[in-house]
């Protein structure tokens, strides 16, 4: 029994259709539990009134936003290495779950920004290291779409998204060098005596799981799909073949 | 693999257009952005840094997909991918050629635009300075978008696509090194970190390039 398995498509199918229903419950509990309970169960900030509240949106779909190309550039490596459809069809499944969720942290931050920082749009150092985020998001998707043979886009796909992980690092960092921050720093760590309080804290741990189940429901999803529209094809040239 | 550059850069200087394409339109920007901004002169010492590397970027944009659609098209790209010499030295060659046809003159045309956004004394140097040392990642990385691109018929607008957020980390540096050389300030940390791109891209680049050229000719 080794994870390589599920490599296998109908493997991968058979457990996706059993653990799907599982994700996407539990996906509904803890996304709406955190909400409903960051929402109307916490008290408001002292400061920041009840924008605080877009926090719950805010960092999960930020974290998500980044962790997301993480998946992707794994997905991609065993790709290029090991060569498994499955892989490379679910970094194409997540692309668009990930370019979304940016434009989640993008907007949400841009409606929390503008009461507390007097300004929609700050060229802070995160807000713009995440436009280029967005950028290479969309550069991926749009290389996908555009190239017809489903290897040949996966391979170079799989390129871009390892070169495309160095350069927005590295652009990380340069806009870092490039302009002073505005935005706070990390608010949530194991290690830190700062943390958000407590009581804003574990409801923020609810919606964050509620991401990542969610996350991982889509791709499911998106994956199932993708499968089932390359067996379609496969299908459709056998006829045309006979 | 001389004997390629010196294909690659007669091709690009006798087969019409490209070899002065960029320049012409690095300068039609310059001329633009006055229009765009006013012709107040403060202004335009103020964001000429800016302009003129973004001009830059642009002209190199301009002449990306012809490095290797020429050559897949006739079918000389295969003959090279199975020459003695391996692809990635021919993508090096080719950015090289590239750089030479397009980014060579830029550097050497940026002073005499400088002139024309009132770009101040010290700025010269270091506009120069700096285009030199940034314009070989430029195309490098150009090399990178048009292997990816190389088998799409309207493979254009999506090598910018490609291409542009790439040269995030180029543009930083190489901007803030000529805004702070203008001002006095302290210039070797933005010198050393675009030089650093520059080599790092030159030398690890091209396997990508490479890569993305054996897949797109299978």
């Amino acid at each position: 029994m080794s994870i390589w398995e599920y490599a296998n498509p109908k493997k991968f199918m058979q457990t996706s259709a059993w653990a799907l229903p599982w994700v996407a419950g539990l996906t509904l509990v803890t996304l709406i539990g955190g909400l409903v309970w960051g929402f109307f169960f916490t008290p408001d900030d002292y400061k920041q009134g009840s924008t605080v509240k877009i926090i719950y949106i805010h960092v999960p779909a930020a974290m998500m936003a980044i962790n997301v190309w993480a998946m992707m550039l794994v997905t991609s490596l065993i790709w290029l290495i090991r060569r498994h459809h499955v892989s490379a069809l679910a970094a194409k499944a997540a692309a668009p779950v990930g370019m979304v969720m940016t434009l989640i942290a993008l907007i949400t931050g841009a409606i929390w920004g503008q009461p507390m920082w007097g300004t929609w749009w700050e060229w802070d150092p995160r807000l713009t290291s995440f436009l280029i985020l967005f950028l290479f998001y969309l550069g991926y998707i749009a290389l996908w779409g555009a190239i017809d043979n489903p290897d040949t886009a996966a391979d170079l796909t799989g390129v871009l998204c390892l070169v495309g992980s160095v350069f927005a690092i590295l652009s990380r960092y340069a806009v870092n060098f490039w302009n002073q921050g505005l935005h706070q720093g990390a608010s949530l760590s194991l290690d830190k005596e700062e943390n958000v309080a407590d009581v804003f804290w574990y409801p923020l741990v609810v919606s964050i799981t509620g991401f990542v189940l969610l996350f991982l429901a889509l791709v499911l999803i998106r994956t199932r799909t993708e499968i089932r529209a390359r067996r379609l094809q496969a299908l459709e040239t056998r006829e045309r073949m006979a | 693999m001389i004997a390629l550059l010196a294909r690659d850069l007669a091709l690009a200087v006798r087969a019409g257009g490209g070899f002065g394409l960029g320049l012409a339109f690095f300068l039609i920007v310059v001329t633009l952005v006055p229009f765009g901004v006013g012709p107040e002169g403060g202004v335009l010492a103020r964001i000429a840094p800016g302009i003129l590397w973004l001009g830059a970027l642009l002209a190199c944009l301009l002449s990306l997909d012809r490095i290797f659609a020429l050559d897949y098209e006739d079918g000389s790209l295969d003959l090279l991918a199975t020459a003695p010499i391996p692809l990635e030295g021919v993508v090096t060659i080719k950015a090289a050629a590239h750089w030479i046809t397009t980014g060579l003159p830029l550097v050497a045309a940026a002073p005499v635009f400088g002139i024309l956004l009132h770009l101040e004394g010290a700025g010269f140097f270091w506009l120069t300075a700096s285009l030199a040392l940034g314009t070989p990642a430029l195309s490098v990385l150009g090399t990178f978008g048009a292997a990816l691109t190389v088998g799409l018929k309207r493979g254009g607008l999506l090598l910018s696509l490609l291409v542009l957020p790439l040269y995030v980390p180029t543009l930083i540096f190489g901007a803030e090194l000529v805004r702070r050389g203008v001002a006095g300030m302290e210039t070797t940390t933005p010198l050393l970190m675009l030089a650093g791109i520059t080599a790092a891209t030159v030398a690890l680049v091209p396997f990508a390039s490479a890569a993305a050229i054996r897949v797109n000719l299978r």
